[in-house]
């Protein structure tokens, strides 16, 4: 036994004594070195043209008017899009899980749509479908409701990539309760909504969730459906992404490199609050039974 | 039943609102004038140029991703080492990044200002605004895909008969083509039919490093951008049923996986 032992060391007579395989110098090696040139050395590219920024410069430009407007438009639609991925979400869930009918895998494999097509695809079909003489647009110009180039054009945008998270977050959950217990609440006099209510949706709020929590986070990094229906007008209809992009194109690299990290850095916050959540809601639930 | 009723067609109306319709109004745009007009359309120059170099893109992506998918999940199935969950993490990171902060990141390292870009600049080589640099982000795009379908099934079969091969002298690739691979074989293809789609299909991380050069370093998301911009909306139409048309075949092919081979469900 020598005298200091290194961790490598305690590695590799860990790995002798655990595992009969071979190839952990090979594989290890290869996904440190992908991980590290893809991931990693960009994010830490992020982070010190960050550090170069100073805090000054920063909160310079994270106060200007333009990026807070972007932060606001973003924040907003993306908000917005998420409560209603949250109602039809569980929607889709419910009946896809629990009602049989003519037509329902087809409906099951349709909800993997928005994440199959590509978004600059999904930009230019939304704005056909939503501008005046498209198939949507036309019926509602009549109401002047104008959904193309505005805010709630951002809004649908969103709706449209985001809603399979929410669906597919909820959907395992409603297949996993049991169906004796919403039987007995109701033989017990409750009406269909309490029964929902006090039964099924506690249950069902992990799944909910994680949901709404994924479609958020992707909705506000959401670019390519966005930018063709937004309008793209400046402190208005201008999401943040779009406004990194802007200030890519004029080099001002900083100012970019800020607005992406607090969008990051936001993103990454929300996640991990999810998880936390999320594995409380598990614990009270189980802690319950 | 009242109440199912309803809730069926709610959920039918909004399916097919939210998400039928725009990929119907792609169809009938691009065929509005007929089928001469949109076979003209796709193979036009710069399109035909824009296809070619998504399916390069693509190429070369997709099986990078898979041999080190392939590694990284061998090597967190099969193995405890430090860092085993760090690692999970940062594979898994690409997920939650958004498209342009993605592009913007690579730009910073890779590109001509950033720290590694610089340095290889005196040598000629340059990493961004041509095909290296989609190839780059699209490979962070794709990071997680094939590791996650490939991982779970790895992580609960195989390692009896793994061990059992190993002991009756097969060589460790040996083991690897004729126990391992038969046994993730449904899952791999899984993922790389999803890395795939995604390689195609990435717009916005593109989008920053690609250079827009016309005919050149305009991959077909981005060649569907250009044309709408000029105004050429049947030609951005005629793109975009490429992609849809594949998107559609992607999900089928995901169907029959997941109803044949149902084991890897375990990957969700």
């Amino acid at each position: 036994m020598p005298l200091l032992q290194t961790p490598l060391d305690a590695l590799r007579r860990r790995r002798a004594r655990r595992s009969p395989f071979p190839g952990l110098g090979l594989t290890l090696g290869v996904s440190v070195t992908f991980v590290t040139l893809i991931v990693l050395l960009p994010l830490a590219g992020l982070g010190w043209q960050l550090s170069q920024l100073g805090i000054s410069d920063y909160l310079f430009v994270m106060s200007d008017e333009r990026t807070l407007a972007a932060l606001r438009v973003t924040i907003g639609a993306a908000a917005l899009a998420t409560v209603f991925n949250g109602v039809f979400g569980l929607l889709l869930a419910w009946v896809l899980v629990r009602y049989r009918f003519v037509g329902r895998s087809a409906l099951d494999a349709l909800v993997d749509l928005p994440f199959a097509l590509p978004t600059s695809v999904a930009g230019i079909a939304l704005v056909a479908l939503y501008s005046k003489d498209g198939w949507i647009g036309s019926l509602l110009a009549p109401l002047d409701i104008q959904i193309a180039y505005s805010w709630w054009g951002i809004v649908v945008a969103m709706v449209f990539t985001s809603v399979p998270f929410a669906v597919r977050a909820i959907q395992p959950l409603i297949e996993e309760l049991d169906p004796l217990e919403e039987a007995a609440a109701r033989t017990l006099g409750a009406s269909d909504w309490q029964t929902f209510r006090s039964i099924v949706l506690p249950k069902l709020s992990p799944g909910i969730l994680t949901g709404t929590g994924l479609s958020f986070v992707r909705s506000l990094g959401e670019f390519g459906a966005v930018i063709f229906i937004a309008g793209n007008i400046p402190y208005e209809t201008e999401i943040a992404s779009l406004l990194i992009m802007i200030r890519l194109d004029e080099f001002d690299y900083p100012a970019a490199a800020a607005i992406a990290g607090t969008m990051l850095a936001l993103s990454l916050v929300l996640l991990v609050l999810i998880n936390i959540a999320q594995t409380r809601l598990y614990r009270r639930l189980e802690g319950g039974q | 039943m009242k109440a199912k009723h309803l809730l069926i067609a709610l959920a039918v109306l909004f399916a097919l609102v939210v998400i039928v319709l725009p990929v119907a109004v792609i169809f009938q745009r691009a065929f509005a004038e007929g089928f001469a007009v949109w076979l003209a359309a796709v193979s036009e120059p710069e399109t035909r140029s824009a296809i070619v170099l998504t399916v390069v893109t693509a190429l070369i992506v997709v099986p990078v991703n898979i041999v080190f998918g392939l590694c990284a999940a061998w090597a967190i199935a099969r193995f405890k080492f430090p860092g085993r969950r760090a690692l999970l993490v940062v594979i898994e990171l690409p997920f939650a990044i958004s498209p342009i902060v993605a592009g913007l990141c690579f730009l910073l390292v890779y590109g001509a200002y950033g720290p590694v870009g610089g340095a290889l600049q005196p040598y000629g080589i340059q990493l961004m605004f041509n095909l290296a640099g989609i190839v780059l982000v699209s490979l962070f795009v794709t990071c997680p895909f094939v590791v996650r379908e490939v991982l779970p099934v790895l992580s609960v079969s195989g390692e009896d008969e793994e061990r059992a091969a190993l002991t009756l002298g097969a060589s460790g690739w040996q083991m690897f083509r004729l126990v391992t691979v038969p046994n993730i074989t449904w899952a791999l293809v899984y993922g790389a039919i999803l890395a795939t789609a995604r390689a195609i299909g990435e717009f916005g991380a593109v989008s920053v490093v690609s250079g827009a050069i016309r005919g050149q370093t305009m991959t077909l998301p981005l060649q569907i951008e250009l044309l709408y911009n000029d105004y050429n909306t049947t030609g951005a139409f005629a793109a975009a049923t490429v992609l849809a048309l594949l998107a559609l075949v992607t999900l089928v092919l995901r169907g029959l996986i997941a109803l044949t081979h149902p084991v890897r469900g375990a990957a969700q």
